[in-house]
């Protein structure tokens, strides 16, 4: 006679085997060709910076959660990738106390303030770049060249600054001014061939086009990321900046420039895509790639600074909600204009 | 909606079909248990209520429970027995209800008793929804809803279409399967008694990619005499659902909280239609029905013909089961309950018996939840355009009154996709079943 301790639980009794853990991890994986041409391209100046910013953001999830008395959430891998992103989004040549407090903040303040994974309105990367921007303007618009030929010998001074004091402007940091401010200040245009590989100075990772679009196209291909939002950014920055470029291309930039320099790259397609600060529909996602897009072109054409992406970003992540507020889907069976209005009404009754 | 020339549903999932194992095995006629319980409450509605007593003899097929008003339907004997009693046994929803205990005679030769039969061309539609109920007919996909009520066309509407629903989409089972390979007479004869109940202008049989044989079968043999023609959808789930086939096939939204008669159509499942055609030409009562025996525990998986109250302990027994069992739950493993006792009988709404052993349960109940991330994953599965994201994060906040009055909780069906799909294993549908029964408590009191 069968006889078994069976065990009730409701269904469904199968699972996908999505998970949280593997979408992070998989993103991890992507971020890797980007780090590894970041360090080739800035040598261990790079190389510290991404570990410094990793380290910084990983213990920081690790100490918050141990003095919640909670178990560590570094496990499911949220917190290096946003150790990675903002690792990639610095200059290469900030002094290492200054990243180190930065991935402080972005943790602390972007994700656990708000209420840990999922609930981190803005992206934590972001946040942690934009405190920094704000308090230390000068050392985050001190730029390296890339390909020093002593890249792999030595670490830029200005890395090296000891802790609460500023980076003097020493000679070996050579300005090496970024594509974008190049052409806000010097109104000199880079190559679009040395954009779209990498070979221009710039944010740790920003600098290659094509690896970032490899590791958007791993996780489109995984149905990890939604297609849509770096796609909507893409067609609105050719689309507002080409009206312009069109219309006088000796004042503003063509394109094809604005689509492959700074950070546009690497935020379109691994930071407006952060699922927690994206919108859940299809529609949402176009609209709000479409408002990231537009304010990039504008920050970067009229604003005061050279480059917009960041604070593009994290406008569209406020957006985020009130996209998906305002676009619900029509819901099987029901007509559009009587929806939850009309439901509402028969709730009472 | 039409993608590549089959026809679907949008949004939905894709499970592991899991059919292989018991899609080609012909239907085999299971063993008598040594006792039967026949659950006087298989369906949705009222209870029947007994016409035999304890220590009676009863002949297999012979009428044992009778219709308690219309939304309810007869019994029927499984076996050739005698009754031992008449008390409590445990049902898959976790009640205990009353049920028929029946002893087999061991030496009988298990004649199905005949009743007064229902002659399709002369009986009226009243007459053939009657001789439904007293043949004790319900849903047989799972819903056990009394199919006599479901064909009763209301005053004042009409219906066009007849759907006979094969698609079959819950992973595991295999019993519509097999019936529309092997029960196809049964099938047109149904569909010809349900043409003349409901004065369907025509019927169309959907049919799931995966069962192409089935179709090919089917459009052999289509008579000329009857206006229905088989259609193949797509490979999706839950396209079973009778919204969502209406969908596929016609196009048609059923209103939310209408009824497909609403949009003048009408779905019915294939095995009930097969057994309309089976059982009415001579007057006989459901006593068994065809059920899915699999699951990664299962020894000898198969399809089997099963008499109702049959109970699961001696399914098992027969069939051979894992020492590692770990869970069984009737249905399919997307919507079916998992039973709390093996003292638990088959009933006529059973289509499957599926067994998984600890190590796929494991899979389930070892997950650890995380918050949600917004993915995104659910809101694309839910064949009803519902978010279900933003139901989880109300629901543990218990605010089942706005659910219900701005996300349209009591359109949920339950199917289980969004926590099929979820990567941080919250488990969705099991809070929205909380949800809405708090919700239709709270109305009721009101």
């Amino acid at each position: 006679m069968t006889r078994a301790v069976l065990e009730i639980r409701t269904s469904p009794h199968i699972v996908s085997g999505n998970s949280v853990v593997s979408i992070m991890f998989n993103v991890v994986l992507a971020l890797i060709p980007v780090s590894v041409f970041a360090v080739y391209a800035f040598g261990f100046t790079a190389l510290a910076t991404l570990a410094t910013a990793l380290a910084s953001c990983v213990a920081t999830e690790h100490l918050l959660c141990r003095t919640a008395s909670k178990d560590t959430t570094v496990g499911d891998w949220s917190a290096v990738i946003t150790g990675l992103l903002y690792g990639l989004t610095l200059p290469p040549g900030l002094p290492l106390w200054m990243v180190a407090a930065g991935g402080f903040i972005a943790i602390a303040v972007g994700k656990y303030l708000f209420g840990g994974l999922g609930y981190n309105v803005f992206n934590p990367a972001l946040v942690g770049r934009a405190i920094l921007q704000a308090t230390f303007p000068v050392p985050m618009t001190t730029w390296v060249d890339a390909f020093r030929p002593d890249r792999f010998t030595t670490i830029v001074s200005s890395s090296l600054t000891p802790p609460l004091s500023r980076p003097q402007p020493i000679a070996d940091v050579v300005s090496g001014a970024t594509p974008l401010s190049a052409w806000k200040f010097d109104e000199e245009l880079a190559r679009a061939g040395d954009l779209v590989m990498g070979y221009t100075s710039g944010s740790t990772g920003e600098t290659c086009a094509v690896l970032i679009l490899i590791g958007g196209a791993w996780l489109v291909a995984r149905k990890m990321m939604n297609w849509r939002i770096p796609a909507a950014i893409f067609a609105t920055v050719i689309a507002f900046s080409g009206v312009f470029w069109l219309i006088d291309s000796q004042t503003y930039p063509s394109p094809v420039f604005m689509l492959f320099s700074g950070g546009l790259m690497l935020g379109a397609v691994f930071m407006a895509t952060d699922m927690v600060g994206s919108p859940m529909t299809g529609l949402g996602c176009v609209i709000y790639g479409a408002a990231i897009g537009a304010l990039i072109v504008v920050i970067r054409l009229w604003g005061s600074m050279p480059e917009g992406v960041m604070y593009a970003i994290l406008l569209g992540n406020a957006l985020s909600p009130h996209i998906d507020a305002m676009l619900r889907p029509r819901v099987y069976g029901t007509r559009p204009e009587s929806a939850p209005k009309a439901d509402r009404g028969k709730e009472a009754t | 909606m039409s993608w590549f020339g089959t026809k679907t549903f949008s949004h939905g999932v894709h499970p592991p079909e899991s059919k292989d194992a018991t899609c080609g095995l012909p239907i085999r006629q299971f063993p008598f248990a040594p006792v039967l319980v026949v659950p006087l409450s298989q369906h949705l509605g009222k209870p029947a209520l007994p016409v035999v007593a304890e220590g009676e003899e009863v002949i297999r097929g012979q009428r044992i429970g009778r219709p308690d008003g219309t939304m309810s339907v007869a019994m029927h004997a499984p076996v050739s027995g005698l009754i031992k009693k008449i008390g409590l046994t445990p049902s898959i929803q976790g009640k205990m209800v009353p049920g028929v205990y029946i002893e087999p005679f061991p030496a009988s030769t298990q004649e199905v008793a005949e009743g007064s039969p229902c002659d399709v061309d002369s009986a009226s539609p009243d007459e053939i929804l009657a001789a439904i109920q007293e043949a004790g007919v319900v849903g047989l996909g799972g819903a056990a809803f009394p199919t006599h009520i479901k064909l009763r066309v209301p005053e004042g509407k009409h219906i066009d279409t007849v759907i006979v629903n094969g698609v079959e989409c819950e992973p595991y089972l295999t019993t519509d399967h097999r019936v529309m390979l092997e029960q196809r007479e049964d099938i047109f004869q149904g569909i010809r008694y349900i043409l003349r109940a409901t004065r369907a202008e025509q019927v169309i049989i959907g049919v799931e990619a995966n069962k192409a044989d089935a179709a090919d079968g089917l459009r052999a043999i289509v008579p000329d005499d009857i206006p229905v023609r088989v259609e193949v959808v797509q490979v999706k789930y839950p396209q079973g659902a009778e919204k969502m086939l209406i969908t596929a096939l016609l196009g048609r939204e059923v209103p939310s909280r209408g009824l497909p008669v609403d949009v003048h159509a009408m779905c019915i499942n294939v095995a009930t239609t097969a057994e309309i055609g089976r059982l009415l030409p001579h007057g006989r009562g459901i006593q068994e029905r065809v059920i899915t025996i699999s699951g990664p525990a299962i020894g000898d998986k198969g399809n089997y013909r099963i008499p109702i109250g049959t109970p699961l302990r001696f399914i098992l027994d027969t069939v051979g089961v894992s020492d590692a069992l770990g869970r069984v739950f009737m249905g399919g493993p997307m919507m079916g309950p998992a039973a709390s006792s093996l003292d638990i009988a088959i009933v006529k709404g059973t289509s499957g018996v599926v067994a998984f052993t600890t190590e796929e349960t494991r899979k389930t109940s070892r997950q650890k939840e995380y918050p949600c991330i917004r993915c995104a994953y659910c809101v694309d599965a839910c064949p009803l355009y519902l978010n279900p994201s933003q139901l989880g994060l109300l629901a543990k906040n218990h605010e089942y009154d706005r659910m219900a009055a701005e996300f349209n909780l009591m359109d949920c069906f339950e199917c289980g996709s969004c926590s099929f799909v979820c990567p941080s294993h919250i488990p969705l549908v099991q809070q929205f079943r909380v949800a809405k029964a708090a919700v239709r408590k709270a109305r009721a009191a009101r």
